[in-house]
């Protein structure tokens, strides 16, 4: 019980974070929107929904780049990170809060971009929802150690895009294939698995990321 | 540093029974092994291509093995050795690519094509390993900047069957298979030979790991030493 409570009070620290300083989550949502609007000008006419399904994935991807990136900067700066590896908790479980906490600014984003999506280019239905929510799980899972690992770094904000985007590859076919197969099951089976095993690793090996 | 000296010592001998076993890999690739109905003079490159790809995993499968090592045990010498391994598993892997892009310009007349499984694969497994330099070169030196290379190296293992399972679901059957389940489809001459350049260049790899952990232990072994005089 104590490592759930750990876990919600790191996370509502982020949120509150975010809540009075407002770093991130407006710049997530001005960015996919802007993503949104080039898309209908790099789709030629009558290139037909499949292509957008596409580009939603790029769109998705880069905007849960972009939150990570501002993840663990507050922590950077004002030496947050040496005051939580210190305190009296499981490390795994500041992990686990800035991986709900950057889930939770990925959501609200979407939340304003995925019907704009709809009304913009092409229709999502419940597996294509499903593929959306599931790959932000393991984006989110999988970029806050990565993030984490890249922030103690010189160029964190390069960095990360590099450690991320091959490892963010299975994701995209299972969310695109999810949006548009006709037997999504597949798609969203695939999306289970790489969150669980990646989720599993990324929760274990984070304490070797963050300790001296 | 006597064991940076003695592991130096038996390098030559290596380095030459590999230059020799090269050499007869090239000949029974070359003029052994009998002409490809199919594809003629340009399935030769299959002796070359198929090890190095092989060598390449082998490769970046013995750093994150090293990588795992370090994290459990905590012994500092397997972060080298990790770097090492990978190294050399990018070195191959762009052998890898170059030579397979040759071989499909060969006999499917493009140079890359993305509806084979393997080449996506191996591109997306090679694009994460160069990450790791970056990765490694960004952060300070220390035991953190081990560790989180180690990680990062062992995400590389565990994405090569989920990448692998995602290619896959995006089907298709263009790529040769080479070994089904009944066994290689080569006959007796081809798999001797593919098995002689197999060895050769594992040996190889095997040389070539060895000198740069030398050089880089000797280097590192240096600088102490310039540290303690100053």
């Amino acid at each position: 019980m104590t490592y759930l409570s750990d876990v919600a009070a790191l996370t509502r620290k982020d949120l509150r974070v975010e809540l009075r300083a407002q770093d991130t989550l407006p710049a997530m949502l001005l960015f996919v929107l802007s993503t949104l609007v080039v898309f209908h000008f790099a789709l030629p006419e009558g290139t037909g929904s499949d292509a957008a399904y596409g580009l939603l994935w790029v769109a998705i991807v880069f905007t849960a780049l972009l939150g990570l990136a501002r993840a663990w900067v507050p922590e950077q700066e004002h030496g947050v990170l040496d005051g939580l590896v210190l305190a009296p908790c499981d490390r795994s479980a500041i992990w686990v809060g800035k991986s709900l906490a950057t889930l939770a600014f990925l959501l609200a984003a979407q939340v304003v971009a995925l019907p704009a999506f709809a009304l913009f280019f092409a229709p999502l239905d419940a597996a294509a929802l499903a593929g959306v929510l599931l790959a932000d799980i393991g984006i989110c899972a999988v970029g806050s150690l990565m993030a984490a690992m890249a922030s103690a770094g010189r160029a964190r904000e390069l960095l990360l895009p590099l450690l991320l985007l091959p490892l963010s590859i299975p994701l995209v076919v299972g969310g695109v294939g999810a949006a548009i197969s006709t037997e999504p099951l597949r798609y969203l089976l695939l999306l289970v698995l790489y969150d669980g095993i990646f989720a599993v690793l990324s929760w274990a090996s984070f304490e070797y990321v963050v300790t001296e | 540093m006597t064991t940076a000296a003695s592991s130096l010592r038996s390098l030559p001998t290596l380095a030459a029974l590999t230059a020799g076993l090269m050499g007869l890999a090239l000949l029974l690739a070359f003029f052994v092994a009998p002409e490809d109905a199919d594809q003629g003079i340009s399935q030769r490159i299959f002796y070359i291509h198929v090890p190095i790809a092989l060598t390449a995993y082998f490769c970046f499968g013995l750093g994150a093995w090293k990588a795992l090592l370090l994290l459990w045990k905590g012994d500092e010498r397997y972060d080298l050795e990790s770097y090492v391994a990978i190294h050399q598993g990018t070195i191959f892997g762009s052998l890898t690519l170059i030579t397979g892009a040759i071989w499909a310009k060969a006999s499917w007349g493009v140079w890359w094509t993305w509806d084979s499984n393997q080449l996506v694969l191996f591109l997306t497994l090679f694009l994460f390993y160069c990450a790791y330099f970056m990765l490694r070169f960004s952060l300070p030196e220390g035991a953190r900047r081990a560790r989180s290379s180690a990680v990062y190296a062992l995400f590389g293992v565990v994405l090569i069957p989920i990448s692998f399972l995602a290619i896959r679901l995006a089907e298709d059957f263009i790529h040769p298979t080479t070994f089904t389940r009944d066994g290689p489809q080569m006959t007796g001459t081809m798999f001797t030979a593919f098995c002689v350049s197999w060895a050769a260049v594992t040996l190889l790899a095997y040389v070539l790991y060895r000198v740069e952990l030398a050089g880089k232990r000797l280097h590192s072994d240096l600088r102490e030493l310039r540290e303690a005089l100053e």
